[in-house]
């Protein structure tokens, strides 16, 4: 094992796996108990060896390491893999995530055990790879073919409606992508490669940015999501078996925000600043706005996708005040989110399990038989609360403080989201676990056994770890990210002094010159 | 030793949260209460070191968020201000923890209580000790959490669950500004330490900055965004309305929790940041204002409740305007001292109605007692005595505390200060009257209990009364002791750094030189509404029935509280839901969905529908259309030749 292809065994020991287990021959159960085993293996193996990721990983320089770069397709596409301080950390959360959701799905999958875990492990590879892949089309391989194992796993093993939902999700991302495939090629014509180092170093023309930029942000908004186009998500994650939503919710919304840091804002860096305003709007928007509807949700897993949404906009907020406060509270938050909101919907598998249900209203007075549970669902709510002491709390305040130095406006309307995201958490958490245990269905219902203990607890040390000593995570993205504000800025300041403000921009645009 | 008084009670908690089932009730108890006594006696160390001996301190415990310019470290700062904290939170918890082994004596989840009591402690202990305004937040944040758990103790009762969100989110509309005032002294100043902060404000006092699309003085909108976190945590007029519900929880959280430390924690941020305040006017007549109205306010609802914690609660509510109309006043360190001296006789009170409950079955509401000083005799001099504290009886903490707060507003100079004289001199009378109620509605007159639950009425344990004596002795003797040291000639050396004070303020001395009817007044009126309360529950128990019928609809506007949770609900909640609701379904499900992804989706299946219709399987329909096609391309070629 070299430092130069540790990316790529990461990225396809998952596949690796997958094809093992497609191998697998003999009866359902023997076939599904070994698929489980090798999946459970698998994922952990692949996350151990990420961990080599962060212990070799040089947290003082903001370029590339562990750089794999094989030419392909004849020289113009280069399979070309590598990490900087932004996205090794998405790799491991990756990573992390997978052997919970191969330990949340052990008992509550039963059919279709073969299938179901290699489309799992496809879908690892593919998300490791998008956060690996330093080529364009590399990347839009990975990004566009996560599509298609998470479509079948909601399709497949999902709720009542399954079908529904799982179409709503393709069509959605789908047509974003689409336009991100178009911006990709104008972007090799334009600079002659799909190498995203070199691409990096490009300067595109201010009106090109513009469309690219335009192109590129309907993909990550659709995938973020953002508000309007947001509607997807609640039914995605309603009819997602549990695994499911802990990986839409927990990596595959990530790719969005990634998706900024890595192209729209260090690519086009003029076109986002005369965005920014707009997404200021959308971002504040879906903060208030999906933190309302959180409120009234009667369904738990719609509650907690609502606020998934809410917390997607201090990411968003964050990235386009492009400040260093506001970059890094964007890359916590998502860190954050994806094991706290993962977290969240494993806790809502573990009594949908036992019940059956995931309607609010079904439950009540948990506490008074489910201590173990009650407490850990209590951490995650308050850390989806932002409680300073949890991890939720350094994102979302590092965000609004990186947005005030911008705009106190959008600052002030996101801190908004502070009272409500407590109105509906709490309020959620009161009727789940609170008040006396009273419905006859519930009268025998279990504590957490020693799997879903195993499960959630790493959870819970990562949530309070990290809220109490965040350092490892900024040490290690810090200098990325000082390194995209910097170039950043330095690209807004050329282009204001060469050649009229944003207006100017946005007025030659729409008359055509 | 600094860690060790702040790290013990989270030693505490952990143990009795993690181990709660292991070690049973009785180990919870004792490692917690023991690591609390530990603690207290380190800070009555830290006490003499610090307000004696002049000593400052900071210990550098672990950096905590670093990206780029902001940075903010776990750090403890030891100054004078906060040894008074430490001493006030350290010794009212101890206290509370031995007080709840009887009180709590026959709960079954005992170790969870208190592990919430152990790590309530911890936060507001981080709370005091902070260095930075993160680090305080942090603080903040945690004493909700904790308050929101003791408060929703009882879980299986609906009603406490409601009041443990409401004290939660109506706090977290405070903590909205005070979030956006740490942001703007981010903004402004680049840095959140204390001493980088205090040390930049007075250049920036003529400075203004663009806040919401308004040119805004920056030193005034950091003040008044900090201080409408402070008017959430320590129940404020307007964001007071969860204090009342917090009675929800057990009683020794009320005493702990909503009397001594955690609401009183935005008098300690005032005070704190004082070298911000200071170079605000503005921002100290708002202060003064709310403070003045709240302590009026409270004061007159605590008139006609019938709860005996609501009372005390409104009490509380009425007392920590007071301080923040010495605070307003430039009076920081008598507003301490009011803290200070309120902490142990307001704990006293609280402790001591837990005692009346505990002896009475769980009986709150005081028309249904009466008559027991004399089956209770030890609770009711108890209750006697932090009556007399608090109604500021000669040589007692209250007269002290209290009357120097009145004196200082009279001594004040900026525009609220005659009104808050008028309402703070109102609310002693107003107190005075309120506080005799209760005792006499309690312990005197005939007795209205049952005959059942009077056969039951018992003292409390001895682990319940020692507190108690412990804390009256502080009701007695803290005012008289430390007055000279926290408001009297001895103050400048107590205070040293701790409180920062403009050159224009001399407040500190004026306050000893108002005329001598505005300094025995306050006196008078405590006689008068202790008389005025034994006509109306003593010699003339009709009278109050009396005055309620012919003046209805101000007794109406007064237990209501003035209306405030109807209005909020009106106002606030039910929209919230409402709109909630209408973005749900019209917004996402009408609008988004069905101009987007339903929409199009119905759409494509009505073009296809119509499609197919065409595809009838009929020859002559396919000659038809065949014809017409070739007619209109023959038409569209003849016109076209015509150009």
């Amino acid at each position: 094992m070299t430092d130069g292809n540790i990316l790529s065994l990461i990225t396809f020991l998952p596949l690796a796996g997958a094809l093992f287990i497609f191998m697998v021959r003999g009866d359902t159960e023997t076939v599904a108990r070994n698929a489980r085993r090798v999946a459970l293996w698998t994922t952990s193996i692949t996350f151990i060896l990420s961990l080599y990721l962060l212990w070799k990983f040089d947290p003082t320089t903001a370029d590339f390491q562990f750089v794999q770069k094989i030419d392909w397709m004849g020289g113009a596409i280069t399979y070309h893999m590598g990490v900087d301080g932004i996205s090794v950390l998405f790799v491991v959360l990756t990573t992390f995530l997978m052997p919970a959701c191969i330990a949340a799905s052990w008992d509550s999958v039963n059919v279709r055990v073969k299938e179901y875990m290699i489309a799992f492990l496809v879908l690892e590879t593919l998300m490791v790879g998008v956060f690996c892949a330093l080529d364009l089309v590399l990347f839009y391989l990975f990004f566009e073919g996560g599509l298609i194992p998470m479509f079948l796993i909601i399709g497949v093993w999902g709720g009542k409606r399954r079908i529904y939902a799982s179409f709503k999700f393709f069509l959605y991302t789908f047509a974003g992508s689409v336009l991100m495939l178009l911006a990709i090629m104008a972007m090799y014509w334009e600079a002659g490669t799909t190498d995203i180092p070199t691409l990096l170093a490009h300067q595109f023309p201010p009106e090109m940015q513009t469309w690219l930029w335009l192109a590129f942000f309907a993909s990550f908004a659709v995938k973020m999501p953002m508000w309007p186009v947001h509607t997807w998500l609640p039914d995605a994650h309603v009819e997602a078996p549990t695994a499911g939503s802990v990986i839409l919710a927990g990596i595959m919304l990530k790719m969005g925000g990634y998706g900024f840091l890595r192209f729209s804002l260090p690519m086009f860096p003029v076109a986002s600043a005369d965005f920014a305003p707009l997404v200021f709007a959308l971002s504040v928007i879906a903060i208030v706005y999906t933190s309302l509807v959180a409120l009234v949700q009667e369904d738990m897993k719609k509650l907690i996708a609502y606020s998934s949404v809410a917390h997607m906009g201090f990411v968003t907020m964050g990235i386009f005040a492009a400040t260093q406060q506001g970059v890094q509270g964007a890359v916590f938050q998502m860190l954050s989110h994806g094991w706290v909101s993962g977290a969240l919907f494993l806790c809502v598998g573990v009594i949908y399990d036992r019940i059956h249900t995931r309607e609010i209203a079904a439950y009540g007075g948990l506490v008074n038989r489910m201590p173990v549970y009650a407490v850990m669902l209590l951490i995650f709510t308050m850390a989806n609360v932002g409680l300073p002491g949890t991890s939720g709390f350094v994102g979302e305040f590092l965000t609004i403080i990186g947005t005030f130095e911008v705009n106190t406006y959008v600052a002030a309307l996101a801190a908004l989201g502070v009272i409500l995201s407590a109105g509906y958490a709490l309020y959620l958490y009161r009727r789940i676990a609170f008040g006396p245990l009273e419905k006859d269905t519930l009268k025998n219902i279990l504590d957490l056994n020693w799997r879903e203990t195993a499960t959630l607890t790493p959870m819970v040390v990562v949530t309070i770890l990290f809220g109490v000593y965040p350092k490892p995570i900024f040490d290690i993205t810090s200098v990325s990210i000082a390194n995209l504000v910097t170039h950043y800025s330095a690209a807004i300041e050329a282009a204001n002094m060469s050649g009229g403000g944003a207006l100017m921009r946005l007025a030659s645009l729409f008359s055509g010159q | 030793m600094y860690s060790a008084i702040v790290f013990l009670p989270l030693l505490g908690f952990l143990t009795a949260g993690l181990f709660g089932r292991v070690i049973g009730a009785r180990g919870a108890q004792l490692v917690t209460s023991s690591f609390l006594v530990i603690s207290a006696l380190l800070s009555m160390i830290a006490f003499y070191k610090v307000g004696f001996g002049g000593e400052l301190t900071r210990v550098h415990v672990l950096t905590w968020i670093d990206s780029g310019t902001f940075e903010a470290d776990w750090r403890l700062r030891i100054d004078t201000l906060t040894a008074v904290m430490l001493v006030v939170v350290t010794s009212v918890s101890s206290l509370v923890h031995i007080y709840s082994i009887g009180y709590m004596s026959h709960d079954p989840h005992q170790p969870r209580f208190f592990a919430y009591l152990s790590l309530f402690t911890f936060a507001m202990l981080t709370l005091v000790t902070a260095d930075n305004f993160i680090q305080l937040f942090f603080g903040w944040e945690g004493v909700g959490l904790a308050s929101y758990l003791l408060i929703g103790f009882w879980y299986q009762k609906p009603s406490a669950n409601a009041a443990a969100i409401k004290a939660f989110v109506v706090n977290r509309v405070g903590d909205f500004g005070l979030i956006l005032g740490i942001a703007t002294i981010f903004f402004t100043i680049g840095s959140v330490d204390y001493d980088t902060v205090f040390a930049a404000i007075p250049a920036m006092a003529e400075k203004s900055f663009s806040f919401l699309g308004h040119e805004v003085p920056i030193v005034t909108t950091i003040s008044l965004l900090l201080f409408m976190g402070a008017m959430g945590k320590s129940a404020q007029f307007m964001l007071h309305t969860w204090l009342p519900d917090a009675m929800e929880g057990p009683t020794p959280v009320s005493a702990l929790i909503h009397a001594a430390t955690m609401v009183t924690a935005g008098v300690f941020l005032v005070a704190r940041c004082s070298p911000i305040f200071e170079f605000s006017p503005f921002a100290l007549t708002v202060v003064t204002f709310i403070g003045a109205t709240t302590a009026f306010f409270a004061a007159t609802v605590g008139l006609v409740q019938n709860d005996i914690k609501r009372v005390i609660a409104y009490s509380t509510c009425s007392q920590l305007g007071y301080m923040f109309a010495a605070l307003g006043v430039g009076a920081y360190e008598v507003a301490i001292f009011h803290l200070f001296t309120h902490a142990f006789f307001k704990a006293l009170l609280f402790l001591g109605s837990g005692s009346v409950i505990h002896a009475m079955g769980d009986e709150q509401d005081m028309r249904k007692m009466g008559g027991l000083y004399k089956m209770i005799p030890m609770t009711y001099v108890m209750m006697v005595i932090g009556t007399l504290a608090l109604t500021g009886f000669p040589f007692t903490a209250g007269y002290f505390s209290k009357d120097a707060i009145i004196e200082a507003t009279y001594a004040g100079h900026n525009a609220m200060h005659s009104y808050a004289f008028l309402m703070t001199t109102v609310a002693a009378f107003l107190t005075s009257f309120y506080s005799w109620r209760l005792i006499f509605m309690t312990f005197h007159g005939e007795t209205r209990a049952s005959s059942e639950t009077i056969s039951h009425v018992h003292e409390s344990p001895m682990v319940m009364m020692i507190p108690l004596v412990l804390l009256s002795v502080g009701a007695l003797l803290a005012g008289l002791i430390f007055a000279r040291f926290f408001i009297g000639d001895l103050h400048e050396a107590f205070w040293l750094e701790a409180i920062y004070r403009g050159a224009e303020n001399h407040i500190m001395h004026a306050m000893h030189e108002v005329p001598e009817w505005a300094a025995t007044l306050p006196t008078l009126l405590m006689a008068l509404g202790f008389g005025l309360a034994y006509l109306f529950y003593i010699s003339r128990p009709d009278l109050p029935r009396e005055l309620a019928r012919t003046q209805e609809p101000l007794y109406l506007f007064l237990l209501n509280k003035w209306y405030f949770d109807e209005i909020y609900n009106f106002i606030f909640v039910r929209p919230a839901f409402w709109i909630g609701r209408v973005l749900w379904k019209q917004g996402d499900g009408r609008i988004i969905d069905g101009m987007g992804p339903d929409g199009i989706s119905a759409r494509v299946l009505d073009i296809t529908r119509g499609v197919v219709r065409l595809q009838s399987g009929y020859l002559y329909h396919y000659a038809f259309a065949m014809l017409l096609g070739v007619a209109a391309l023959a038409t569209y070629f003849m016109l076209g030749g015509v150009h």
